[in-house]
């Protein structure tokens, strides 16, 4: 696994940082749920993200694709910087994939109108091109079966892969997944981090808040831990799950390992 | 081993048959009718008190009645006389429109009906199916209307019955619905002024009664306009529903669109899809969905509502019945014609909200 975690790490062109996060406050009312966050992600870099609930990591990738707003700070994504245009906000959109944890598909679409919606209307493309695509990225997620079926007719870990595949089909340059398999049930949980891991086999920045630690070591290079709003400790997953350096994050790796 | 196969006799689960007493006919009216004390008594009384009602409602309605006399003979008659519709029926249905005319009114209704139930099916919901609407609808208003092609002209003050009715009711309720959906959007939206337009329409609108909408329509509305200029007293009695029934719709669908899950919109914004590509492809075909049954009630009474236009003096379907019986020759047999008049209400009706159980199965996508 070093081995081919350090092969990984050489894809990552450090120069080029896809994602700057530069000093950034949100607050929630008088709740301050970022505290001065800073963090540059690079072009192939896998970033895991876990801490507390309430720690304020949904709300950081959230505020990547405007889903929430930051109120001080800059976050600069593919050159892009986000503000209140309008129009660079759904530039971005369409360049960022986000999977949920409730994977939010559309019910009363099928599967394949699902993974065309976007491409489609955003994309401009045309109908035939749109759901070649889709048939592509719905075979990569080993579901292309399931295609003229509504979401309501397919187990959890099947509705999830399709989500993923959904935001494929947009050609992202980043992922985000917000707790991707928490909803899951157990044995549903695996087929999702296999299509999750083949992607980040092929290269793809990915930010993932999650606490499955067997994904984070066999393809994060960073794992964030944050607590208070605040990003406490940056480390490799080996070091950040065998010797975590922070007073929270023994406490909190001691209470997940149970 | 065949000792013990031979020893066990297998009853054929096929040949075994449930208590004759809970299957079939017994079962079912010993299961519905009489299970408890209480509901024996129910029953009972209930067959008691169609015992009462329904041979006499059937000799009155059938054996007594008359169906082609005269006033005169209905009179002396003690059943039903039905002869009420059948000698004024053209005058219910057409109004005061010319009477050698009024095949046209008839074949505009013809092809309205036509065309609904042609439309009944979603999957003929295409192009074409748009142009032979509005090539209908055309057609429709010239057979009314008249004045070209060689028709003789028919002003709209001789319009009246059935065919005002149903222009009142599927012009007002097809404007009424999206008109409607505008407002609910209209006051979701984080625009100020547009949200406090649409609450004060809708609050204002629905805090007066429909009668006085139309009242403020023939009379107030009138003087407001510069001398000489004149809007059409159908059209205006057709704005007051319009606006009536948009503020009801636009509450039913603002329902829907807050039962919607904070998840969908994200997920649509997510993928980079604007407000009203979310709004039109994600939200509201849900929302919607949601919202038929309440939307379904609001247009059925409001086709009933079109009624009350008979106090600005339009002669739709109900008033052209109350006018036949204030001829003496017909006076006293009201009962028989309003039954009439309920059942081609209730067939209006009941058509909707069958087409809406339909729609509502065949939008359903959970299973």
């Amino acid at each position: 696994m070093n081995e081919e975690q350090a092969n990984n790490l050489d894809t990552i062109d450090s120069d080029d940082a896809i994602i700057e996060i530069q000093n950034v406050h949100k607050w929630f009312g008088d709740l301050h749920v970022l505290q001065d966050i800073s963090l540059t992600v690079h072009r192939g870099e896998r970033i895991v993200i876990c801490g507390p609930s309430g720690s304020g990591k949904s709300t950081l990738i959230r505020c990547i694709n405007r889903l929430e707003e930051h109120q001080r700070g800059r976050i600069i994504v593919d050159g892009i910087e986000l503000t209140n245009d309008i129009k660079n906000i759904e530039k971005i959109r369409a360049e960022v994939g986000m999977v949920f944890q409730h994977f939010n598909l559309f019910p009363h679409l099928t599967i394949l109108e699902n993974l065309t919606l976007g491409p489609i209307w955003v994309r401009k493309l045309p109908r035939k091109e749109a759901e070649e695509t889709a048939m592509y990225y719905l075979e990569k997620v080993h579901i292309a079966e399931q295609a003229k079926k509504y979401p309501g007719q397919l187990s959890g870990g099947q509705q999830q892969r399709v989500a993923i595949a959904r935001s494929l089909c947009m050609k992202p340059n980043v992922m985000l997944f917000d707790e991707p398999t928490s909803a899951l049930d157990p044995e549903m949980v695996k087929e999702v981090l296999d299509v999750m891991i083949s992607l980040a086999r092929e290269g793809m920045t990915m930010i993932v808040v999650s606490h499955e630690m067997g994904f984070a070591k066999s393809v994060a290079h960073r794992v964030l831990f944050m607590d208070y709003g605040q990003i406490l400790e940056a480390n490799t997953p080996q070091e950040f799950f065998e010797n975590p350096q922070h007073e929270r994050s023994k406490l909190f790796i001691s209470q997940i390992l149970y | 081993m065949a000792l013990i196969n031979q020893a066990i006799k297998y009853e054929d689960p096929s040949e075994v048959k449930p208590p004759v007493t809970s299957i079939g006919i017994i079962g079912w009216v010993k299961k519905n009718l009489f299970d408890t004390w209480f509901n024996s008594i129910l029953t009972l009384l209930a067959i008691f008190i169609l015992w009462k009602t329904v041979p006499p409602f059937i000799k009155w309605a059938f054996v007594d009645s008359l169906w082609y006399s005269t006033g005169a003979e209905c009179h002396k008659a003690g059943g039903a006389c039905w002869s009420v519709i059948s000698k004024n029926l053209r005058f219910m249905i057409f109004g005061f429109y010319p009477h050698d005319l009024q095949w046209r009114p008839l074949l505009a209704m013809i092809m309205l009906i036509g065309l609904l139930f042609y439309s009944r099916n979603r999957n003929r919901w295409n192009k074409s199916l748009v142009y032979a609407w509005i090539t209908g609808l055309f057609v429709m208003g010239l057979l009314m209307r008249g004045g070209l092609f060689g028709l003789a002209s028919v002003e709209t003050t001789q319009w009246g019955g059935l065919p005002l009715t149903l222009l009142l009711a599927i012009f007002g309720l097809t404007a009424a619905y999206p008109l409607g959906i505008l407002l609910a959007l209209g006051r979701q939206s984080k625009l100020r002024i547009i949200k406090t337009l649409c609450i004060i329409y809708i609050e204002l609108i629905r805090g007066v009664p429909l009668i006085s909408l139309l009242f403020m329509s023939s009379v107030v509305f009138p003087l407001f306009l510069p001398h000489g200029v004149t809007v059409n007293a159908i059209l205006r009695a057709q704005a007051a529903i319009i606006m009536f029934t948009a503020a009801y719709i636009a509450e039913v669908v603002r329902g829907g669109l807050q039962g919607m899950s904070r998840g969908q919109y994200e997920a649509a914004e997510s993928l980079g899809l604007n407000y009203y590509q979310t709004m039109r492809l994600v939200i509201l075909p849900q929302a919607l969905k949601i919202v038929i049954p309440p939307s379904v009630s609001i247009l059925i009474s409001a086709f009933k509502d079109t009624s009350l236009v008979v106090i600005i003096a339009l002669y739709d379907l109900l008033k052209t019945t109350q006018s036949v019986l204030s001829d003496p020759k017909w006076m006293g047999f009201s009962a028989e014609a309003y039954i009439f008049i309920a059942m081609i209400y209730f067939l209006c009706c009941f058509f909707m909200s069958n087409y809406s159980r339909r729609l509502e199965r065949e939008l359903n996508t959970s299973n």
